[in-house]
């Protein structure tokens, strides 16, 4: 039996019959029995049993939950892919004005003028930053993004009359890359990696035919390389008639310096809680959106936020929108906004309403405290701080136990491989995240991508110092120095977490998923 | 830096990217801005939205304007449940993982189905992820049949997501508010993988959920069932009426409107279904000094374990409007929360009766409602609600569009922020607008088309 200490009660076993904090507002209008308003036998005879406590309880129990977490606010938060950068408290000012956060979203567009053009603003942002056209924000999360693309990648080629049935994607792709080529009705084609890091090209060539319906890429790649032979690449897919997938989870590493348009990218997704300031809310929310090129804009999901000449005409198809010197009242003397349902092509809504509105106000933020300038300006730090870091762990111990995957520079991360540490020293990848818990890190990805033995991923972002970067190194420096007199010290880490380690194969084996009560 | 890396410029960590490829120039944006400015900005485009302080709001259809506890601000907001990612590494993601235990639990108890998830991206994409369940849960069985009363979102998401399943979507229809029981039946047969319900439909009406699932049952089909949270204090929970899975949009638990998003997604099933479930889980489990704690289970049906086999694509979801949910729920209370439900129950039936005896207008169904319910107008629906657009009423949700069967229909939804008095209010917007439109259609004078968008 495990303990059930004081820190660990669930809000439930806090419940006492007859407490609570809310109080609702008095009826105001006549009260018959239910039975009048609804047949019995669709009513509920026995209400949930949600817990009864009172507020100042409530408080306490989520501020105790809070301190059983460890955030982005407290420390350096490396997790490879994700991009753990600052999230501005500013953003979470503008979201929460009333005119954003209690904004209908069935809202006439008339009298959603302003929510209308923020997200035409960010759309056109993100186009520029993309160096493609048209922008729908509607995915929900990069995955949901993936997903579209395939299914616009589907479209595409049903309109040309072809059915294709394969997609490519390399062996170092995200989980969900291969997941969403399944939901969209493709079978996955994994493509090899050189010994540069890169897609494996006479793998490529061998493998690109006319079932290909699309290359799914991440470029730089999730070993932090940019892939040089990208256009080469694309002149082979688009050649063989596919279309080219981004993978967006890396833009933090290009942005104001190179476009998946211009690398000859059709789809692109974009993760606002990476790149673009989104708080990570302990697994979202986020926003995927995703731009497209010319061919496959037709197909885009409904509903699309379109701009129209006040005075009537529709505008011609893509006028370059330079975003420079545009202020809102000249957005809102000359033209209207609207959502556009009428889009005989499209591939259809993706979900309810107009996507995630909120995150979109965050990160239109984001992109105008930053501008054109501090944007790039952003990615160069990104890509400085991960060679800082990469350059002091190939010094010393941690260039002895954890060399460096692919040994050039990185761009906004880097993959270590702790191989010669799992052998030299007898501790493996995980005994070396779980003892960084005790110094105060959050350890990086580990184990991913899985080309690489004992692999851990690590993108500090451009938030952060040098002297986080350097305490960092000191810490792994000092953690190997430890397991070359001690390796059980790794081996039972962490000692000083709220729980140590815990037993994922019970929690899989006989899955207890929720509170029993009684 | 660039000392100890060895370069003598960032430029060169560039290099790697081949020159036709870097951009030449600036990115077309404006410049940077300070945080004074950006808040202006921000704060001029917020104004010209008119929001739910400006309008009295009866719009739903999904989304609610619903009392947002201040409690659940004051949590949210905090950096320890804001900032973090995913929680892969347990021993410090404690928080997290318990608040979604617990909201699991509230879920699960909600809809009187044993299994809950951590939540997905909203209540639309969830029924077509529902739909995907189903697929591998009746061994590859690819049709649907869906109700007409399902989310006009709900369904098109479904169509959309079906291509991709390789999968057919049957619609059943309705009548006088309700599923057609004897359509859906005959609808029904051994290759149809679900059957997707909603109870309210979206015209309001609470469905026999379990008389209708008796066709699922009898063909071997999934019985998918999309609920409203803040119903079922009070309706009968689908887990009681046969349903495998239920889901949801959880907008009105705890999450703000903002102009639709971001909000979650809830997702219940059988015990059966609990390896097939799609996204995050947490589950219980001891460590190893014997304490309890939490962990992210069954994580051998997901992306980053699984791949291409996973059963579901889903990464980064919601977690931080689950825990907006979990907290109202716990403010709400055992006795609050059925309080509520009686609550929109009894004014939502003043309101039908009341908006009904106006004249030009009636009831467009006779279905019983739980907190939404439709009207037929006598008048052009979108004349009418720009006239009470103009006397600060958003006055409800067109069902033209979606239902062009319903030309004339209106949507209207109740929460506990709409007072009897406002409801008054409204009753007599509507009277005069549709007066006033009769007199403009007597006085034979052409419809205005209203400024601005077509």
């Amino acid at each position: 039996m495990n303990q059930r200490d004081e820190g660990v009660l669930t809000i439930y076993e806090r419940s006492k019959p007859g407490r609570r904090a809310a109080v609702l507002p008095d009826a105001e209008v006549p009260e018959p029995p239910l039975q009048e308003l609804i047949p019995a036998k669709l009513l509920r005879t026995e209400p949930p049993r949600l817990p009864e406590v009172a507020e100042p309880e409530i408080v306490r129990h989520y501020n105790r939950l809070s301190r059983r977490n460890f955030d982005l606010d407290t420390g350096f938060y490396p997790l490879g892919s994700c991009t753990m950068k600052h999230n501005p408290r500013l953003n979470e000012r503008v979201a929460a004005l009333p005119g954003h956060a209690r904004l209908h979203p069935a809202q006439d567009p008339r009298r959603a003028q302003g929510a209308l053009e923020l997200m035409w603003l960010l759309q056109e942002s993100l186009a520029e930053i993309c160096g493609l056209p048209h922008v729908s924000l509607q995915p929900s999360a990069g995955s949901h993004g993936e997903l579209a693309g395939l299914l616009l990648t589907r479209a595409f080629h049903a309109d040309r009359g072809e059915a294709r049935t394969k997609v490519l994607a390399p062996d170092t792709s995200h989980g969900t890359n291969p997941a969403s080529v399944t939901m969209a009705g493709y079978e996955i084609v994994k493509v090899a990696t050189d010994e540069r890091g890169g897609v494996e090209m006479d793998d490529l060539r061998a493998k690109v035919d006319d079932e290909v319906a699309c290359l799914m890429l991440t470029n730089p790649n999730t070993l932090g390389l940019f892939d040089e032979n990208i256009a080469e690449i694309a002149a082979l897919i688009h050649e063989a008639g596919g279309t080219l997938y981004y993978d967006g989870a890396n833009l933090n590493a290009v942005m104001g310096h190179s476009r998946p348009g211009d690398m000859g990218f059709d789809i692109v997704h974009v993760n606002l809680h990476k790149s673009f300031s989104q708080p990570h809310g302990g697994g979202g929310p986020g926003a995927g959106p995703i731009a497209v090129s010319q061919r496959i804009e037709p197909f885009l999901p409904r509903p699309q936020v379109v701009r129209r000449p006040k005075q009537g005409g529709e505008p011609p198809w893509r006028e370059h929108h330079d975003l420079t010197n545009l202020r809102p009242e000249q957005g809102e003397a000359s033209y209207v906004f609207d959502l556009d349902h009428d889009r005989p092509k499209s591939i259809g809504r993706l979900r309810g309403f107009q996507g995630n509105f909120g995150v979109f106000v965050r990160s239109y933020a984001y992109i105008l405290s930053l501008g054109a300038d501090g944007l790039a300006e952003a990615s160069e730090t990104a890509v400085l701080n991960a060679n800082y870091l990469e350059a002091r762990l190939a010094e010393g111990r941690a260039g002895k136990h954890l060399p460096v995957a692919f040994d050039r520079h990185c761009m906004h991360e880097f993959v270590l491989s702790g191989k010669p540490m799992k052998k030299d020293l007898g501790i493996a990848t995980l005994d070396l995240a779980k003892r960084l818990l005790d110094f105060g890190f959050h350890p990086p990805t580990v184990y991913f991508p899985l080309l690489v033995d004992e692999a851990l991923m690590v993108e500090p972002t451009e938030t952060e110092t040098k002297e986080s970067l350097d305490a960092f190194a000191e810490a792994i420096d000092q953690i190997l120095a430890e397991a070359e007199d001690d390796p059980e010290k790794a081996k039972q880490a962490p000692y000083t977490t709220p729980v140590r380690r815990l037993d994922e194969v019970k929690a899989t084996r006989k899955p207890v998923v929720r509170q029993p009560l009684d | 830096m660039l000392a100890a890396i060895g370069v003598d410029s960032v430029a060169e960590l560039f290099a790697q990217v081949p020159e036709p490829l870097r951009l030449d120039r600036p990115l077309a944006l404006p410049e940077g801005m300070s945080e004074a400015e950006v808040y202006e900005r921000l704060a001029e485009l917020a104004a010209r939205n008119a929001d739910c302080e400006e309008q009295v709001c009866f719009l739903g259809a999904g989304m609610y304007d619903h009392y947002v506890p201040a409690i659940v601000d004051a949590i949210t907001q905090r950096s320890e449940f804001l900032t973090p990612y995913t929680p892969y590494q347990p021993e410090i993601s404690q928080g997290g993982l318990q608040a979604m235990f617990e909201f699991q639990t509230a879920m699960s108890e909600l809809t009187a189905l044993p299994v809950a998830t951590a939540g997905l991206y909203e209540g639309p994409s969830s029924v077509a992820s529902a739909a995907y369940l189903a697929i591998g849960a009746t061994r590859g069985r690819r049709r649907f049949v869906v109700s007409r009363g399902v989310h006009p979102h709900s369904r098109e998401t479904l169509e959309t997501y079906a291509v991709g399943f390789g999968a057919e979507v049957e619609e059943a229809p309705l009548a006088d508010g309700l599923t057609d029981a004897a359509a859906l039946a005959a609808a029904v047969d051994d290759e149809t993988a679900a059957v997707l319900l909603q109870s309210p439909n979206f015209l309001g009406s609470v469905e026999d959920v379990e008389a209708l699932g008796a066709a699922a049952k009898r063909h071997g089909a999934l019985l998918v069932v999309a609920v409203d949270p803040m119903t079922l204090g009070v309706l009968r929970p689908p887990g009681e009426c046969g349903a495998d899975i239920a889901l949801g949009e959880g907008q009105p638990l705890g999450n703000r409107l903002d102009f639709g998003g971001p909000s979650f997604g809830f997702f219940c099933g059988a015990e059966e279904l609990i390896r097939k479930l799609p996204g995050r889980i947490a589950g219980e489990t001891d460590d190893v000094d014997g304490r309890r704690g939490f962990v992210l289970a069954l994580q051998t049906r997901e992306q980053h374990i699984r791949r291409e086999k996973a059963t579901h694509n889903i990464c980064t979801a919601q977690a931080l409007n689950a825990l907006a949910a979990t907290i109202h729920l716990a403010w709400l209370g055992r006795e609050g929360y059925r309080e509520l439900g009686e609550l929109l129950l009894r004014r939502t039936a003043y309101a039908r009766e009341r908006l009904a005896a106006v004249p030009g207008v009636e009831p467009l169904h006779g279905a019983p409602v739980a907190r939404e319910f439709a009207l037929r107008l006598g008048a052009p629906v979108e004349r009418v609600l720009e006239r009470c657009a103009e006397r600060g009423i958003a006055a409800g949700y067109p069902l033209g569009r979606e239902y062009p069967e319903h030309e004339d229909g209106l949507l209207i939804a109740i929460t506990e922020r709409r007072t009897r008095a406002q409801i008054d209010d409204l009753a007599e917007a509507l009277g005069a607008a549709i007066q006033a439109e009769a007199g403009d259609l007597v006085a034979n004078s052409a419809t205005k088309s209203p400024e601005g968008v077509r």
